[in-house]
């Protein structure tokens, strides 16, 4: 498991980012908390994408994670980090399983329709009613860990850093497995899949939990980064739109990429929204056209391209 | 018998901007397979191009009337300008390519088409009340309505007696259904399938624009305008089965009165019940509940 190169680098790399951490400006570890949560629901869209299913609606997940830590915090005043993560991780993937045995009959515009109707419906839900903050959402209390209160912000983002780049180094073990490969193939040929003894239905179920289980702990991790969540920003199809966004701008080359590309997500839209507040989201559609058209491996093939040789294992 | 006729005529008029809406959607989908997330757009710049212009004729003190041809200009500009270069600009270079990547190409137009109308317009919401209070309004069994809402089912049946019109009894209707049914049959018949792509996308376009120009009137015109009717039309399609008029009809029909129901008897579910109905139909008619056969080409 860590005699390849990709976990080499992800365990290299926890090491100088929470190093490096703690002697960086609080604007850089903010943007790594943000980048990294959000990084952690790309890795399971990036699954996902691999096999070929796009979903327009894992903001579903990525709000259930996140309200289970707003309603955990409001409700019953848990504010422990390892407690807070654990339940949108729970919640979101026992979700994700139920509606998996669903979802896995669909493909192609009727996945991402039926994900999307999902959401909205929970959209719908939080929006109107008064107990879950309507459309003003939740301040979320500062996260204790084991009972203790940090002064900084330091601590969660280690405990982000190295909870996503685990989740990373689990994915990429998974990709290698059998299962795991079926990705690819099932996007490719899904009758020849079953020709060779597997069901589709089920190695699409399991890559779809486990997407909701990342989605889950994303939107957990975003909430406890942010202090905040509402609906506009955690539920919304947008949000969704957004993770999509990412996945495909990342690219599907490597674990790797979902954090270069939710990090580059989190600087673009920090610095288009500093240059230009009113056209941010121009600059960010013109990129993601961009991308679709001339890279549609995203920018994780640039790196292989620029890397050359050196990166083959 | 009151709230029931009140019910009844917002369900009405709700389900009739729907429909012009995801008219437009629907034909897009039919002919071209694309799911088009930027068809919020159209709307929302059909809205804000009516909507500004309605307001800056009035300041010029010309008669309100002429609101009603700004809005048929409005949505016919905004649909060939936006249609046009969208369809030869993006589009056209994409059709090889997978249908998920198409959507999530119109996604990132949809973004930056909202922008372009922050910076054209500004953030602050238009109100242009003028066609509407031209109107006035009318008693009707006991309630009193804006006349401007009732012509708007009007619209409505004109755009549905329209397509049907042009898609059964005309030359081009063939011709676009040849087009439907078999894409590949089409060119090799001599069909000028790249013409009826731009023009059918065209098409959906004007009738994206008009539902947002003749809505106008009656609401604040304000940013977040597109988001929130795309996914609306995504319903009202998936419900009725996409790619077919007389779905959509009935798709809106069922999501406009549904809602009015739900905003008069228990307004917290207003939008749940909405999306609750297309989770529903995707499960259990994924094709929709009015979908026609379709035929196994092998």
């Amino acid at each position: 498991m860590f005699n390849d190169r990709t976990a080499k680098f992800l365990l290299l790399a926890a090491l100088v980012i929470c190093v490096g951490g703690a002697f960086a400006p609080n604007w850089i570890v903010n943007q790594f908390m943000f980048g990294f949560s959000r990084a952690l629901a790309i890795l399971g869209l990036m699954v996902l994408w691999r096999t070929g299913l796009v979903s327009f609606g894992h903001a579903f997940y990525f709000g259930l994670g996140a309200y289970a830590v707003a309603i955990l915090d409001s409700k019953l005043g848990v504010s422990d980090v390892f407690l807070r993560l654990i339940a949108g991780v729970v919640v979101a993937g026992v979700a994700g399983f139920l509606i998996g045995f669903i979802m896995r009959n669909y493909r192609d515009i009727f996945f991402a329709m039926l994900n999307t109707a999902i959401s909205m419906v929970l959209f719908g839900i939080v929006v109107k009613t008064e107990s879950l903050g309507s459309t003003d959402g939740f301040a979320i209390s500062a996260s204790t860990i084991f009972g203790a209160s940090p002064e900084t912000k330091y601590p969660l983002f280690v405990i982000i850093t190295l909870v996503s780049l685990t989740a990373a180094l689990a994915v990429n073990f998974y990709l290698k497995t059998t299962f795991g490969k079926l990705t690819t193939a099932i996007r490719d040929n899904e009758i020849r899949v079953e020709y060779l003894g597997f069901s589709v239905a089920h190695a699409i179920h399991l890559k779809y939990s486990m997407s909701a289980i990342l989605a889950g702990g994303a939107g957990a991790l975003m909430a406890m980064s942010l202090g905040q969540v509402d609906p506009e920003s955690m539920i919304n199809w947008t949000v969704s739109g957004e993770l999509v966004f990412i996945t495909i701008m990342a690219g599907p080359g490597s674990v790797i990429a979902p954090f270069i590309g939710s990090l580059v997500f989190e600087v673009l839209r920090t610095y288009a929204f500093e240059l230009a507040p009113q056209a941010w989201q121009l600059i960010m559609g013109a990129a993601f056209l961009t991308i679709i058209f001339f890279l549609p491996g995203g920018i994780w093939s640039l790196i292989e391209k620029l890397g050359g040789k050196k990166n083959e294992k | 018998m009151e709230t029931f006729l009140t019910i009844l005529l917002d369900g009405l008029q709700f389900s009739s901007y729907l429909f012009i809406v995801s008219a437009g959607l629907t034909i897009i989908f039919g002919v071209m397979k694309i799911l088009n997330v930027a068809h919020g757009s159209f709307y929302a710049w059909g809205a804000y191009t009516s909507a500004f212009f309605i307001g800056k004729f009035s300041d010029m003190g010309l008669p309100d009337a002429l609101g009603f041809l700004i809005i048929v200009a409005a949505a016919i500009v905004v649909g060939v300008i936006l249609g046009f270069i969208i369809e030869q600009g993006i589009l056209k270079h994409m059709y090889e390519r997978d249908e998920v990547l198409i959507v999530l190409a119109t996604f990132g137009l949809f973004l930056i088409l909202e922008d372009i109308i922050l910076i054209a317009f500004g953030t602050d919401p238009y109100f242009a009340y003028q066609p509407m209070a031209l109107l006035e309004s009318v008693e009707l069994g006991g309630i009193t309505r804006d006349v401007y809402g009732i012509t708007l089912i009007g619209v409505a049946a004109v755009v549905a007696v329209g397509c049907w019109w042009l898609l059964n009894k005309t030359k081009w209707g063939t011709l676009l259904k040849a087009v439907i049914f078999d894409r590949e049959m089409g060119i090799s018949m001599g069909i000028n399938v790249p013409l009826v792509y731009t023009l059918t996308f065209i098409g959906g376009a004007i009738l994206g624009g008009l539902g947002g120009a003749y809505i106008a009137p009656t609401i604040s015109v304000a940013p977040g305008l597109g988001a929130e009717v795309i996914v609306l039309s995504f319903a009202v399609v998936v419900v009725g089965g996409m790619g077919s008029i007389a779905g959509a009809a009935i798709g809106s029909l069922i999501i406009g009165l549904l809602r009015a129901i739900a905003v008069h008897e228990v307004p917290q579910v207003e939008l749940f019940v909405v999306f609750a109905v297309m989770a529903v139909v995707l499960v259990f008619r994924p094709e929709g509940l009015f979908a026609p056969a379709k035929p196994r080409k092998i």
